[in-house]
């Protein structure tokens, strides 16, 4: 009987071990899958040509990325410049400003924000964002655009990162000793100049991290840009220029990849793309982010 | 007497949330002195010294009826510009915060922040302060480093030097040897006893020998009511109150 | 009044602007998709599946999909479940804290929480390729259960972290084993956080789109069994807005509602249940 308890003990403990590792493994097995699958498109085009090219010919064989990838990298670099001023201010004022009951009004809709699926947000983009810059923002600057462009995607993305790097942001800021503001306040300095000089200076580090997660959000975002960046193979030169990003890529062909050779290899290799520059993203941020928990003693 | 005194307190309560925390202080503070604020744990004596500059209002749920006048002035006069009074007071508290960032720009942070942008008076200042606190020979070599690789005891000299920079007339300490080593303390002490001269000096400390040591005049405060205050002296020598009489021998700590 | 004042004040304004300007956005976004999808719904919306001629413009509605999503959701949300237990028990109960190991598993979370669903789709698709499996009710859990188990485990990691050790030790001291102690004593301090957890797993997993757009198909029907495809209420709004007609489109706002209505109770009832675990966590 007690054997038994002991055996049975043991016996669960190598069974959790095994779920867990497994599903650590998962990060392994998702990397080699998809290199396993995009790994016949490298016998005919050279990594640099896949990367760095923009000659995409499917039927010819020529799958050069690189519209895709510096659609990509466009529309993600729009959406952080517009969502950090927002964000930084509006977790600055959250945590050291606004009013206790405010902020407890306040967190739900941000929390309803994130918790949107990215259809949603895709809808709202195609409503609003894109007949306003088609209709206001494009003619006011002396511009012609249907309104599916770079920018479009951006805003969108923008709304949809806001969430994340507010929350990280709130996070790093609670967590600065109410003494070291305090040093700053008794010596004479304004809320804002403490702010300004210790609170932020303090939490680069953390910022920093909030802000690359929010980078790595919008770069794998799927349907929400798909549906208001226009899809065009074209590398794009201005922010009012269509687009066509690497998901949207994967997502838009995955019907038809069966039947041209090669096609499910490019896509499968555009997915690593996304896996692996995420993946990066994700570790640099979390590292930040657990060094600042153990230097503050939190955590 | 005191009427031309930096610090009178009239009247002062404080309550956070329903805890009555400091119960109708009046004291009045002595010029160029050093008073102690003593008293037990939790009896409100951090909390008496964070009124004087205001540091107070970041607590949540603090409610303050009365008046502390400094220089005539009442601090919690919503008129009042609260760091111009904080400008007036240099802070130690229990263990150094030193800004993130560099020992110059820690002392030159209070000067920059009120507008002085002189690099060559900067430089004055930051010299000049760091020889007050005595800590210019052991950081003159590298004063671009990092605040924080100071040792504790370095660090709260820095702060020291940081504080007096502002040009205070008054400074606080919170405990400030508290968190430092026998040879660390005394420095500050000796540091205190030198400074006298020029700034009224009001500290809280939970160390009876400390006070003996340095003080002239004593605050003795327990269970957020003032119990005795006068010339150190004539309190640790011939304390009035029974209350007092049992702090002082040690019955009640 | 002094230089600093002003830009304080400045600041404080445009942090009021910034923070106004979000709450304003969440509610343009709502406003926006009820505006265009009131004079469109009907209850033939919910009640039925696509008609002959829907996609045309005539009747029907997109029953199909909101079962498809709600079975996809369910079926990912438990399977994770019981993935999700013995990781976040092994991690705090067996493991040693603060380990190397524990550290790493950890960061392990983090990383698969960033995945974007597009690849766990594209990864899933190509196993399903090697196992020559069809699009499936059954494959689209699976790959669901995959997106929503980071955030199940570092919810429920969350919650299980701050349960006091001396209220284990006193499982323990009474001839507890870490399994009993795990099932009986954690899982109950546990449980308002985790219902929090299940709750915006299973909203996650109705909303995701990009990873069923290859696993699970698309059809008209209620699926029947496991491997049948299924039709999900994202997908259906992404293919009634790509619709040529116009009557289509429209039909993409009233779905739009449909899931938005869906996802707001879920977000109330998680905040209903989640009580002093109000930490946001995505």
């Amino acid at each position: 009987m007690l054997l038994n308890k002991i055996i049975r003990e043991k016996i669960n403990s190598k069974l959790m071990l095994t779920f867990t590792i497994l599903s650590c493994l998962l990060v392994v097995l998702i990397f080699f899958g998809l290199y396993y699958k995009s790994s016949p498109l490298f016998t005919n085009n050279s990594i640099k040509d896949l990367l760095f090219s923009s000659e995409w010919f499917p039927l010819k064989g020529k799958f050069g990325l690189l519209p895709f990838i510096s659609s990509t990298i466009w529309v993600t670099l729009i959406s952080v410049i517009i969502a950090i001023p927002f964000s930084l201010l509006t977790a600055i004022y959250l945590t050291e400003y606004a009013d206790k009951r405010f902020v407890r009004m306040i967190n739900p809709l941000i929390d309803i924000l994130a918790g949107l699926p990215s259809v949603i947000f895709g809808i709202w983009g195609v409503i609003m964002i894109v007949p306003f810059i088609k209709n206001h923002i494009a003619p006011a600057l002396g511009i012609s655009s249907g309104g599916y462009c770079l920018l479009a995607g951006g805003i969108v993305l923008a709304v949809m990162i806001l969430p994340v790097i507010i929350h990280v942001v709130s996070e790093v800021f609670r967590a600065i000793p109410q003494d070291l503001k305090n040093a700053s306040l008794s010596l004479g300095a304004t809320q804002w100049q403490t702010i300004k000089y210790v609170v932020i200076r303090k939490s680069m580090p953390g910022i920093i991290a909030a802000i690359v997660l929010g980078l790595s959000r919008a770069f794998g975002e799927t349907l929400a840009v798909l549906m208001v960046v226009g899809n065009v193979v074209k590398m794009p030169h201005s922010v009012f220029d269509p687009a066509y990003p690497l998901p949207a890529l994967i997502a838009n062909n995955y019907g038809e990849m069966l039947s041209i050779p090669l096609y499910d290899s490019a896509l499968m290799f555009s997915a690593l793309i996304l896996f692996v520059i995420v993946l990066i993203f994700n570790v640099i941020s979390r590292i930040i982010l657990v060094r600042i928990e153990r230097s503050l003693g939190i955590g | 007497m005191y009427q031309n005194n930096h610090i009178n307190v009239r009247n002062l309560n404080v309550h956070f949330d329903n805890n009555h925390v400091l119960k109708n202080i009046n004291v009045e503070i002595p010029d160029k002195k050093i008073t102690a604020i003593i008293g037990s744990s939790g009896c409100g004596k951090t909390t008496f010294l964070k009124c004087m500059n205001r540091l107070i209002d970041s607590v949540d749920g603090v409610k303050i009826t009365g008046e502390l006048l400094v220089d005539g002035e009442n601090i919690f006069d919503p008129k009042t510009d609260v760091t111009l009074i904080r400008k007036k007071m240099g802070l130690l508290s229990q263990r150094p915060y030193p800004l993130p960032m560099s020992i110059y720009d820690n002392v030159a942070y209070g000067p920059r922040i009120h507008g002085e942008k002189s690099r060559k008076k900067l430089d004055h200042i930051v010299e000049y302060y760091l020889k007050e606190a005595s800590l210019w020979e052991e950081v003159k070599d590298r004063l671009k480093t990092p605040a924080a690789r100071l040792s504790i005891g370095q660090q709260q000299r820095l702060c020291l030097a940081r504080g007096l920079a502002v040009e205070p007339e008054i400074i606080l300490g919170d405990e400030p040897t508290s968190a430092l080593d026998p040879q660390s303390s005394q420095n500050i002490e000796q540091k205190f006893l030198e400074l006298k001269d020029k700034y009224t000096i009001i500290m809280v400390t939970h160390i009876l020998r400390q006070a003996k040591r340095i003080a002239d005049y004593l605050i003795f405060i327990h269970l957020g009511e003032i119990i005795e205050h006068g010339p150190a002296k004539e309190i640790l020598e011939n304390p009035k109150e029974k209350k007092t009489k049992e702090y002082i021998s040690g019955i009640i700590s | 009044m002094d230089k600093r004042k002003i830009e304080e004040s400045i600041f404080k304004i445009l942090m009021r602007v910034a923070t106004l300007s979000i709450v304003i956005s969440l509610a343009v976004i709502l406003i926006s998709i009820i505006y265009k999808a009131i004079p469109v719904m009907n209850w033939g919306m919910i009640s039925q599946t696509p008609q002959g001629g829907f996609y045309l413009g005539e009747n029907g509605g997109v029953l199909n999909a909101i079962l498809g999503s709600l079975y996809l959701a369910t079926g990912a949300t438990i399977l994770a479940l019981m993935l999700s237990f013995p990781i976040v028990f092994y991690i705090n109960i067996y493991a040693k804290k603060g380990s190397w190991f524990v550290h790493t598993v950890r960061l392990c979370f983090d990383i698969l929480w960033g995945i974007p669903s597009i690849v766990y789709g594209a990864f899933g698709f190509s196993i399903m390729i090697l196992l020559g499996m069809r699009t499936s009710l059954f494959a689209g859990i699976i790959v669901i259960a995959l997106v929503i188990l980071p955030i199940i485990v570092r919810a429920l990691d969350e919650v299980v972290r701050m349960i006091p050790q001396g209220l284990l030790d006193a499982s323990y001291s009474l001839g507890a084993t870490k399994t009993q102690t795990s099932v009986k004593i954690v899982t109950r301090q546990a449980l308002p956080g985790l219902i929090t957890a299940i709750l915006i797993a299973f909203g996650r997993g109705i909303g995701d789109a990009a990873a069923v757009l290859f696993t699970t198909g698309y059809t008209d029907n209620v699926p029947t069994s496991l491997f049948d495809s299924a039709a999900t209420l994202p997908l259906a709004i992404f293919f009634q807005l790509g619709s040529p007609v116009e009557a289509v489109q429209n039909r993409a706002f009233a779905s739009a509602l449909i899931l938005t209505i869906i996802i707001l109770s879920i977000s109330i009832l998680a905040r209903y249940f989640s009580g002093k675990y109000n930490k946001f966590k995505v």
